[in-house]
């Protein structure tokens, strides 16, 4: 009797540690309030700032609302600032030809307009999954950009419309010209909207999109209304990138057909898979870092720019799948310390390691000299400089694509300690 | 002709030209969808590297503008054989968004490796002779160009033809894309054979791009730009078939060529709202299957 | 007379000249305990898809209750009271043990439409969920991911969100398949103790599981109905046995309890 009644007892605490750990997701932890700290400290510690500290700002909220569909829902979209651009020019728009320049209001219009565009769009692309879907995203931007340059006397076609000034908000607080009264008009705004994705996000209304991104079969077959959830969140995700896209023109003053590109899209993906999709905060360390680090580099040199942004995402997609939220958790978690551990116990260098190499070492000598030929019709004069003669500057690139292949597939293999059969296998 | 006709005919003929090079550029990619799932929003890098390959080698090298084309159209073929053993290959199971980020992050490699070689600025290539100017076939002039890939056009379309319905590779790839489990499970090496054939697509959407240089001008952006319209023109004909495909590459060319010419700018919509149009009433695209 | 839980009429599947399912008629009356087995590739699972909506038939009808159901989708008719469990587990890989039950009976009570109240607040459904979890021995894993599971574990985990469905007819696809020994004993004891009203069909090829637990028997060959009757009508049967012989596992006979 005895020791049923303790296993009882040790059944009913395995119990009420399940629950509570649910039932306390939600509540609020003292870590969150970093964020929010260190954006007011920004605000008093880089008074200068404050312009690129608005477009950081309004990145991390677009990033927020793509999180939304992409890191809960599972919906991948390449034409997310088909609604940044939608909420961007109701404010161009009401200005602009209306002369209304009331923020808030503009604010709300932009959601409303945006929202109905999404629902709109949303209900049929969602019927589709996989590549339909991807195409349709693509597509919805391109044809909102392609609608605005058809009426270039409405929109302003790619030169914009300039000189979009706001009404002080509230009445009361004028704007500046160095940004601090948007930055914190900015900073509030932002403030709700995660306030309301964060609701969103740990109701079971949330929980259900998760179920979705995980197992759609599953959703289905316990009876949920998978394309009803995923319009709801496809137009609440559309309605906050909206927002962003309005407060873009409020801050900038102006607007054009530019913030439709493909560019905006795959800049916020990039950003939210950097910082680490369905983590809230992802977004806003996605953001925020991106935005550093192009406003320093990508002014070096845009091409380097868009290499590296390239190099990154196809980094992340194969060593940090959940980015920079993700690596931190696993230093939470001690996972770094077995990672290190990992990584530097004695690799035991295979024979099957050689043919992997040379492998590898055969693909950099082979785009080697593919690019030493093709260098002579380069703009990059000071390659064409330094090795003139054609056979001379192939031997090179050969020689130096055989060896950067082998020293980056050597460092890839001890750091990862995967065996080829492992490799093979994934 | 009487003023309407001609237009029509011109519309007609611009519009196939412009549909065999959209035809040649996406059935790889539709084939490569259809039987591996595997999502490659790098395709139109490829067809860039086969343009600037061969702006490269009839600018720098001398060789003749035919040549070239094949000589680029291998060359790709045989570089993403490596590719897809080495790096593709491991990401078939994988998410959709993974594939989406690797294969973008190809892209703006590529792009950004081509800006820094080539230069933004557009290029051009040096045509032969006898492919400038017009042709005369009876009742009307037409652009010599234009004619040159509507032949090619064709003659690509009656050799897949074959290869698809009349040979034993072509019956694997069909069976492969139709179901893959079975295919496999009747002693069909389905890994090899995607190998064939994303190399042949590849080599396929070079020549595109090769062709598409004096057509649509040839900057590194071409691989992102027209990426959207091979995506559009594989899912409207559907994933998979060759059929598809080509239909889809007509009635998009046709369309999008009518619209431009004569609503000028308004004419880039027609093409999208007949996408949404067609895929309203077959979800799955022309030939594709549910 | 009230209608069945579930009734299956004329039903056919073709794909393309391929008959998968013949003019299958089925008919499970309230509180059935039904096993569907025949060798495989006889289309015991297309049946079930086509009887959950995974699948439409080429004709036929499909009856819930007397309600005519065939437009229906999956969604639709697991909200009426059909519920499954997949040959391969179909679960939330990347969610907790504990959230899969949640998000099952938050979609049953239609909890998920509430975007604003937190899954934490609505301590009923955690109750729910746990118990569920306990009647399979599954607290203890409740906060693992079930991607972290083993395999059988996660089988329970298919068959604690099948069951927390509260379903009027319940189809399980090879329920024990994948799962210890061990534990078999678990999935029979839960469904025995489960409401007399359901119905139940069972696909299975262990043949001690299909003794213990059906009242009656439908055999199905190549599609359609062979045969069906109580369990000692289908051991007795010669053709079930000469249908079984050649086929690597079970054979009806093997290990039959008597009484």
């Amino acid at each position: 009797m005895a020791v049923n009644e303790g296993s009882e007892a040790v059944a009913g605490k395995a119990r009420e540690r399940a629950a509570s750990y649910l039932i306390g997701r939600h509540r609020f932890r003292a870590a969150e309030a970093l964020p929010w700290l260190l954006a007011i400290a920004a605000f008093f510690l880089f008074p200068d700032r404050m312009t690129f500290g608005n477009q950081a700002l309004i990145m991390v909220m677009f990033a927020l609302s793509l999180d939304l569909i992409l890191g809960y829902a599972g919906i991948v979209s390449l034409g997310h600032a088909a609604f940044f651009g939608v909420g961007a020019y109701t404010v161009g728009l009401l200005i602009a030809r209306l002369d209304w320049s009331e923020p808030l209001s503009s604010l709300f219009a932009a959601a409303v307009l945006s929202g109905l565009i999404g629902f709109v769009t949303g209900w049929f692309i969602l019927r589709y999954r996989g590549l339909t879907v991807i195409m349709l995203t693509l597509a919805t931007a391109i044809m909102l950009q392609e609608a605005g340059n058809l009426r270039s006397d409405i929109s302003g076609g790619y030169d914009g419309l300039p000189g979009l000034v706001i009404s002080p908000l509230f009445g009361v607080f004028e704007y500046d010209l160095y940004g601090h009264v948007n930055y914190l008009y900015v900073l509030g705004v932002l403030a709700v909207i995660f306030y309301i994705v964060r609701r969103i996000v740990y109701s079971p209304f949330g929980q259900a999109l998760t179920g979705i991104r995980e197992n759609v079969r599953r959703m289905n077959a316990i009876g949920s209304p998978v394309h009803r959830r995923l319009v709801t969140v496809y137009t609440i995700s559309a309605a906050i990138a909206g927002i962003a896209g309005a407060l873009f023109t409020q801050t900038n003053a102006y607007v054009t057909l530019t913030v439709f590109d493909f560019d905006n899209s795959a800049k916020v993906m990039v950003m939210l898979i950097l910082g680490g999709t369905g983590r809230l905060y992802g977004a806003f360390i996605g953001a925020v870092v991106y935005m550093i680090l192009e406003d320093h580099l990508s002014k070096l040199s845009p091409t380097f720019w868009q290499f590296g942004i390239g190099l990154l995402l196809i980094l992340a997609v194969l060593f940090a799948p959940r980015g920079l939220m993700g690596l931190f958790e696993d230093i939470g978690r001690g996972n770094w310390r077995r990672a290190r551990a990992a990584a530097t116990r004695r690799f035991a260098w295979k024979r099957e390691h050689w043919a992997v190499l040379a492998g590898s070492a055969f693909d950099g000598a082979a785009i080697g000299f593919i690019i030493g030929f093709a260098v002579n019709f380069a703009e990059a004069d000071l390659i064409s400089e330094y090795i003139a003669s054609l056979p001379a500057r192939a031997l090179a690139f050969t020689c130096l694509g055989a060896l950067v292949a082998i020293g980056i597939h050597a460092i890839y293999l001890v750091f990862t300690s995967r065996s080829v059969a492992e490799d093979r296998a994934s | 002709m009487p003023q309407y006709a001609n237009i029509a005919v011109s519309i007609l003929f611009d519009g196939l030209a412009y549909a065999m090079f959209l035809f040649i550029t996406s059935v790889g990619l539709s084939v490569t969808m259809g039987l591996m799932n595997f999502v490659n929003l790098a395709h139109g890098a490829f067809a860039m590297i086969g343009g600037y390959i061969v702006v490269s080698l009839t600018r720098s090298y001398g060789v003749g503008f035919i040549p070239s084309l094949i000589i680029a159209a291998v060359l790709v073929a045989l570089i993403s054989v490596r590719f897809e053993r080495r790096l593709y290959r491991r990401f078939y199971r994988a998410t959709d968004l993974e594939q989406v980020l690797l294969t973008i992050g190809l892209a703006f490699m590529a792009i950004a490796t081509f800006t820094f070689f080539y230069g933004p600025i557009p290029k051009s290539v040096p045509l032969p002779d006898w492919l400038q100017g017009s042709v005369n076939l009876g009742f009307r002039s037409f652009p010599a160009y234009r004619v040159f890939m509507i032949a090619v056009g064709a003659a690509l379309i009656a050799v897949l033809w074959y290869v698809f319905e009349r040979t034993n590779i072509g019956a694997m790839v069909r069976a492969a894309v139709d179901n893959r489990r079975m295919a496999e499970s009747v002693g069909i090496n389905v890994d090899r054979l995607f190998t064939l054939t994303f190399a042949l697509g590849s080599g396929l959407a070079a020549l595109g791009g090769g062709l598409a240089i004096q057509l649509l001008g040839l900057n590194p952006n071409f691989a992102l730009l027209y990426l959207v319209l091979f995506l559009i023109v594989v899912a409207v004909g559907g994933l998979g078939s060759l059929k598809g495909t080509l239909l889809a590459a007509l009635v998009l060319g046709i369309i999008d060529t009518g619209g431009k010419y004569l609503l000028a700018d308004a004419g880039g919509f027609f093409i999208y709202a007949v996408t949404v149009l067609v895929l309203l009433i077959k979800p799955a695209g022309f030939y594709g299957r549910e | 007379m009230t209608a069945a839980a579930l009734e299956v009429q004329g039903l056919n599947r073709n794909f393309g000249a391929l008959k998968v399912t013949r003019d299958v008629d089925l008919t499970l009356e309230r509180g059935a305990r039904r096993a569907l087995i025949g060798p495989n590739g006889a289309g015991k699972t297309t049946l079930v898809n086509l009887i959950t909506g995974l699948l439409k038939p080429s004709s036929g009808k499909v009856l819930l209750e007397g309600e005519d159901i065939t437009a229906l989708s999956q969604a639709q008719r697991a909200r009426r009271g059909i519920a499954r469990t997949f040959q391969i587990n179909q679960l939330f890989r990347g969610l907790t043990v504990l959230e899969n039950l949640c998000l099952t009976i938050g979609e049953r009570d239609g909890h998920c439409n509430n975007l604003w109240r937190a899954t934490g607040a609505r301590r009923v459904v955690i109750d729910e969920a746990l118990d569920h979890l306990a009647a399979l021995r599954l607290v203890d894993d409740a906060l693992k991911l079930v991607r972290e599971l083993p395999y059988g574990r996660q089988r329970l985990v298919e068959i604690a969100i099948a069951l927390a469905q509260k379903p009027r007819v319940l189809l399980l696809d090879e329920p024990a398949a994948g799962v210890p020994s061990s534990e078999t004993h678990l999935i029979l004891d839960v469904v025995a103790n489960l409401d007399p009203d359901i119905a139940i069909l069972i696909i299975e090829h262990d043949m001690d599981v299909v003794f213990r637990f059906a009242r009656k028997i439908t055999v199905l060959v190549a599609g359609a109905i062979f045969t069906e009757g109580t369990p000692q009508e289908i051991m007795a049967n010669e053709q079930v046995r000469a249908v079984y012989l050649g086929q690597e596992g079970h054979r009806v006979g093997d290990g039959v309890r008597h009484g």
